[in-house]
């Protein structure tokens, strides 16, 4: 992401900055339970990261798929699906849902799609 | 007992602490609340795993229980210590436990199968609410639509098992609380969450795709349906029907996604601070996935 008014880096170089300093610093100081936290923050940042990229690209999709629906948020689409509004237009809810789903899972944690069986 | 050596703790913290000793030789187990806790968590388990011993269940001895009216101050149990492997991605990658996952599932069939001969009235005080809506009622708490969820109650709800069977569930039985060795299963923990319902619940839980920690087996990561099924059969004669263990299955991907909700908001709230329950919130979609496949599987929408 870039703007007019920060300098550089960019947020999302900053974040890989930290990511890095873990990697090749802190996990390679520590043990244990600060150990497997790093990890976990290694993949925070990641995910922070991919999120920065694609994430207003895939808000902009999300929102256009809803509308397909005649919806306009998650709040919405949950509510009409627990309430049987949309009980007439499953298969279209499971694929605006299923798209999502994907969307969170390519920032979250993109292996998850590849190892799933 | 004459010595104590060795006193480590092993976990804990806010809640209940397990700490190893060894005394007159023998290693141990103590699991202990902290001062001042609610009598009955403890003595419960206590109670079940004598009950499970006596059903033939591999668990740890108890070797002595109080509910803090002695010396120890707080309701505890010492058990003995069982040798073994806790940490599910050794027990699915390392070489030493090669020769025993092939074996686990139908040894999990079997050992549910005595888990569920365990007499209802083993302890007091079990819950026997419908883990479902439990669930939905949780999930119903936090203002965080999750359409897929929405999606997941109303496949669930329209679907439910026609079973009659009512038995003790363990509640939490899957990699993390089995004790194994290169033989396999060698015990079981943690019966904190043991109520009674339907036994198949504890059989699709041990399906759920969370507990394969990547591995690509259904049951656990180490095994097939059939040799779970197949154990499970065996030891206790009854028919698995193999709908109702999907919908099970399918229910607990359900249950793991509203538990990381509520875990990723015990960050938020400020209640525990800790990058892990944090990141265990975009580990939601991961179970919006799993249900998304089992909506696949059994066809939807109908």
């Amino acid at each position: 992401m870039t703007d007019d008014v920060h300098d550089v880096p960019t947020a999302s170089e900053l974040v890989e900055a930290v990511r890095e300093f873990l990697e090749r610093d802190v996990m390679t100081a520590t043990e244990g339970r600060v150990q497997f936290h790093t990890r976990v923050a290694i993949n925070v940042l990641n995910m922070v990261q991919r999120e920065l990229t694609v994430g207003v690209e895939q808000a902009d999709a999300h929102a256009e798929r809803l509308a397909t629906l005649g919806i306009a948020s998650e709040k919405e689409l949950s509510a009409a699906i627990a309430s049987g509004a949309l009980d007439d237009r499953l298969a279209d809810v499971v694929a605006v849902v299923r798209a999502a789903v994907r969307d969170k899972l390519t920032v979250a944690n993109p292996k998850y799609i590849a190892n799933s069986p | 007992m004459k010595g104590i050596d060795g006193l480590r703790r092993l976990s804990g913290g806010a809640s209940r602490e397990t700490l190893s000793f060894s005394a007159d030789g023998r290693a141990l187990i103590l699991r202990k609340d902290p001062p001042g806790a609610v009598a009955g968590g403890l003595a419960r388990e206590a109670d079940l795993l004598r009950a499970a011993r006596a059903a033939g269940v591999p668990v740890p001895d108890v070797v002595a229980s109080g509910d803090g009216g002695d010396g120890v101050g707080a309701p505890y149990i010492v058990m003995n210590h069982v040798e073994g492997e806790t940490i599910a991605r050794r027990i699915l990658r390392d070489d030493e436990y090669a020769d025993a996952r092939p074996l686990m599932a139908r040894q999990c069939g079997e050992i549910l199968a005595a888990i569920h001969s365990i007499p209802t009235d083993a302890t007091g005080g079990l819950p026997d609410d419908d883990p479902l809506e439990k669930y939905a009622g949780v999930y119903a708490m936090f203002d965080e639509p999750h359409p897929t969820f929405d999606l997941a109650l109303k496949w669930l709800r329209a679907r439910r098992p026609s079973t009659t069977r009512r038995t003790l569930v363990h509640g939490d039985f899957r990699n993390g609380n089995l004790i194994v060795g290169p033989e396999g299963v060698r015990s079981v923990l943690d019966w904190e969450l043991a109520h009674i319902g339907d036994p198949i619940e504890d059989l699709g839980w041990l399906c759920a795709n969370a507990w394969r920690f990547g591995g690509l087996l259904p049951v656990g990561g180490f095994g097939t349906y059939d040799d779970l099924v197949a154990g499970y059969e065996a030891a206790s004669g009854v028919e698995v029907d193999r709908a109702a263990l999907n919908w099970w299955e399918a229910a607990a991907n359900l249950s793991w996604g509203v538990i990381c909700i509520a875990q990723a908001a015990t960050h938020r709230s400020g209640a525990v601070r800790s990058v892990e329950l944090a990141a265990i919130g975009r580990r939601v979609c991961e179970t919006e996935w799993d249900l998304l496949g089992n909506f696949d599987a059994a066809g939807w929408p109908s």
